[in-house]
């Protein structure tokens, strides 16, 4: 069973939505037991880093995901500020994140229009079996202001050009998250969904 | 490359889809959650939903019916009308959209968008706008007057004026919709939409006036957006064919238009 991490700032119920139509077993996930409850963990996220951090630690959820995915090794997938929170710490609002992947979240250069928003596509840096059914250059909706940039480049499993050069999915031992919105990048994105069901790390 | 979004617009009332010319003489067209899923197997790239009647008959947004669409399209989706509150916000993002458009509440409670914009982020806030071009006069430098309610009520706002502000406060998109063009198959307002998008440094939708697909190219090259909302040509019966979002894209590709490329399944 997939446990979608809800909490006030997070999106859950879409991701919730594209599971069902995957046929997919899972529950919208609030308390600390339910998470220790999953099989793997979907960390869904819109907004900022700052916000979504203080409404997962009022949840009491922080410790809970910490056991579940960085000590009992549990498959994770993290969506938009669910990636971006994975790292050292965020140039959004001077923000400590969790620092489970090494490296920074920065902003996009000021001659960037920012928000991103919209589809843009995702060059695929090497191979991993969540990525196994997805094409290289296929696009997917993104939202953000801030990408992050990992310490290691091996950590970078999916690029993708605003400006510069970005991170758009991140790869990281039991981890894989997405810069963008799986959830809403159509068949793409759900077949990125269906496979994230199914990986199993430790293979 | 960040591509140009197609973005299908509904106006929507008791759950239907229906439109009108110039915000006027509503023709119904479909029940919405067919339309979207049919808008979404099609790739469209976006959906926005306007709940047309609720900010008129003060009531809140039909919930069951963003929740429908929400279950079965898996592409952004966008609601407005009737949101009054960062609480009316938070349930229709908790009902499955992405983003909350807010038009007239904005003018009458502008600190709607910062509050918005701090609870959700500023991607979560569009600001929507009905601008009409009424000249240059002292109180409007851009020549172009805000209205709100359906385009019956002028608010006295410069249209340039007011998006900047919004930007301030935390619109996180800007939408310039022309009552001008509205329904008319006339082409987009060029000229207020690429002052918006040289105005602001949020994305800037164009919306309003979209007949054929060089209206469409218009919009995003000498316009200046970074979308365009399409909606009579998708689906009016007033027109006498409606082509599919894959011709309209296959075209746009062919006149140079970046766009998110058709998957054959």
């Amino acid at each position: 069973m997939i446990g979608v991490v809800d909490y006030r700032a997070g999106n859950a119920p879409s991701v919730g939505y594209a599971l069902a139509r995957l046929g997919i077993e899972h529950q919208l996930v609030t308390t600390p037991d339910q998470i220790a409850a999953a099989e793997r963990i979907i960390l869904p996220g819109v907004g900022a880093a700052k916000a979504t951090l203080a409404s997962l630690g009022e949840s009491e959820l922080i410790d809970s995901l910490a056991t579940k995915v960085v000590t009992d090794r549990a498959p994770f997938l993290g969506i938009c500020i669910g990636l971006q929170v994975l790292f050292d710490h965020s140039e959004e609002g001077n923000t400590p994140c969790l620092g489970w992947i090494p490296g920074q979240v920065k902003q996009f250069p000021l001659t960037a229009r920012v928000p991103q928003i919209g589809w843009n596509s995702v060059q695929l840096r090497r191979d991993h079996p969540v990525t196994a059914d997805f094409p290289d250059g296929g696009h997917c909706y993104f939202v953000n202001s801030y990408y992050a940039a990992p310490a290691d480049t091996a950590d970078v499993l999916g690029s993708t050009e605003y400006e510069l050069d970005f991170c758009s999915i991140a790869a990281h031992d039991n981890i894989v998250a997405t810069q963008f919105h799986a959830e809403k990048s159509g068949p793409l994105g759900l077949s990125l969904l269906r496979a994230f069901a199914g990986w199993d790390p430790q293979c | 490359m960040l591509t140009k979004r197609l973005i299908a617009c509904f106006d929507v009332v008791d759950g239907r889809v229906t439109k009108a010319q110039q915000f006027q003489d509503n023709i119904d067209v479909a029940p919405a959650e067919d339309l979207a899923q049919q808008l979404y197997e099609d790739q469209i790239d976006e959906i926005v939903f306007y709940d047309i009647t609720a900010s008129a008959q003060k009531r809140k947004i039909d919930l069951d019916t963003v929740r429908r669409v929400a279950q079965h399209v898996f592409v952004p989706f966008t609601v407005g009308g009737g949101i009054r509150s960062v609480e009316d916000m938070f349930a229709v993002l908790k009902a499955g959209a992405e983003k909350i458009s807010i038009d007239s509440m904005a003018v009458r409670n502008p600190s709607i968008i910062r509050e918005g914009a701090e609870a959700f982020g500023r991607q979560c806030v569009v600001l929507s706008t009905q601008v009409k071009h009424v000249g240059v006069s002292a109180g409007l430098p851009s020549g172009y007057e805000v209205f709100i309610d359906g385009a019956r009520e002028a608010t006295g706002l410069d249209a340039l004026d007011w998006v900047r502000r919004g930007e301030d406060l935390g619109a996180g998109e800007i939408v310039v919709n022309s009552i001008d063009r509205d329904g008319t198959a006339s082409g987009y307002d060029l000229e207020i939409t690429s002052a918006v998008a040289d105005a602001v440094n949020v994305p800037v939708i164009a919306s309003g006036g979209a007949g054929n697909v060089d209206h469409i190219v218009d919009g995003v090259t000498t316009g200046g957006a970074q979308a365009a909302i399409i909606s009579s040509i998708l689906y009016s019966p007033r027109f006498e064919r409606n082509p599919s979002v894959r011709e309209l894209k296959t075209a746009l590709s062919e006149r140079g238009v970046p766009v998110r490329p058709y998957l054959d399944a």
